[in-house]
């Protein structure tokens, strides 16, 4: 039988454990680390929703101030570079 | 050719019109991609004047050296590297602190400890408004180290894959996979402070 995982080594797999890159059995092995100890289940429930807020949360648009100055400048320079 | 028709044209058309000097295939990469870059020299300079001078001249030199693009990588790998590079100078810059590198540190496992452990309520981000949350999300991020923010920007906000972080921060694998695990983890326990379920106090881990 395969050793039980430590907390210690859920810590070490967990970014491959919530990007899913993890093969079959390593992920079960996490898994069922998780469902016996209660502490790395809140650290993966709560990092897995920290990375979900921060994809969710809508781009802010460039400001069209900063925009407008930006293609000013960039016109610019194309010009000068068409010559 | 009018503006419109290059809104639905292929990144390699683009690239390769961009690198004949054609001025409106370059404005439509601009367009697609200044926004990131915008977001990300704020995240690194935490400086919005900053921040508006490296996206300025992040495509002023992508443009001037457009010839040294590979084709191999994505355009916006590319640029972004050219975008780091400007934001870490002028963090240089302006604190005088020769400390502020991507370099490659000896990697201690110091910062994997976690330290605070609480479950976080069925729907935390209800118990604030969309202000006060992009505010939260954002001084969360900023309080990271700058190395663990920028792979954290890439990685999770930008959606690079890991390799794709690596080579825009000239950085190895193994280094963006210890870094994203701990800024993962320190925001983790950042907004649990906000998250966390009204009456569980936080206990030590181990
Ligand atoms: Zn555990």
């Amino acid at each position: 039988m395969t050793p039980l995982l430590t907390c210690k080594d859920f810590l070490k797999d967990l970014n491959d454990y919530l990007d899913e890159s993890l093969g079959a059995e390593l992920r079960a092995r996490i898994e069922q680390h998780i469902t016996e100890c209660p502490n790395c289940w809140v650290i993966a429930d709560t990092t897995r929703r920290t990375i979900q807020i921060y994809k969710g949360m809508d781009p802010y648009p460039i400001p069209s101030d900063v925009e407008s100055r930006l293609m000013q400048a960039l016109e610019k320079k194309m010009a000068a570079k068409q010559r | 050719m009018p503006v419109s028709s290059l809104t639905g044209t292929d990144e390699a058309t683009l690239v390769a019109l961009s690198r004949g000097r054609d001025a409106r295939a370059y404005s439509e990469l601009v367009r697609r991609y200044e926004g990131k870059i915008f977001r990300l020299a704020q995240h690194i300079t935490q400086n919005r004047e900053d921040a508006e001078d490296v996206l300025q001249e992040t495509f002023m030199r992508a443009y001037e050296h457009l010839d040294q693009f590979q084709g191999a990588s994505k355009f916006y790998t590319w640029i972004v590297r050219i975008a780091v590079n400007q934001a870490l100078m002028k963090l240089r810059r302006r604190k005088s602190d020769k400390s502020v590198s991507l370099d490659e540190t000896i990697d201690t496992g110091e910062d994997t400890v976690v330290r605070e452990i609480a479950a976080w309520d069925e729907d935390p981000e209800q118990r604030f408004s969309r202000e006060e949350l992009h505010g939260l999300l954002d001084s969360a991020v900023q309080s990271l180290d700058p190395l663990y923010r920028s792979v954290f920007v890439l990685r999770d906000i930008d959606d690079l894959s890991t390799e794709e972080t690596a080579e825009a921060l000239g950085l190895s694998v193994p280094a963006v996979k210890s870094r994203l695990l701990r800024a993962r983890l320190q925001l983790r326990e950042k907004l649990t402070r906000f998250f966390k379920r009204k009456g569980d106090d936080a206990f030590a881990y181990l």
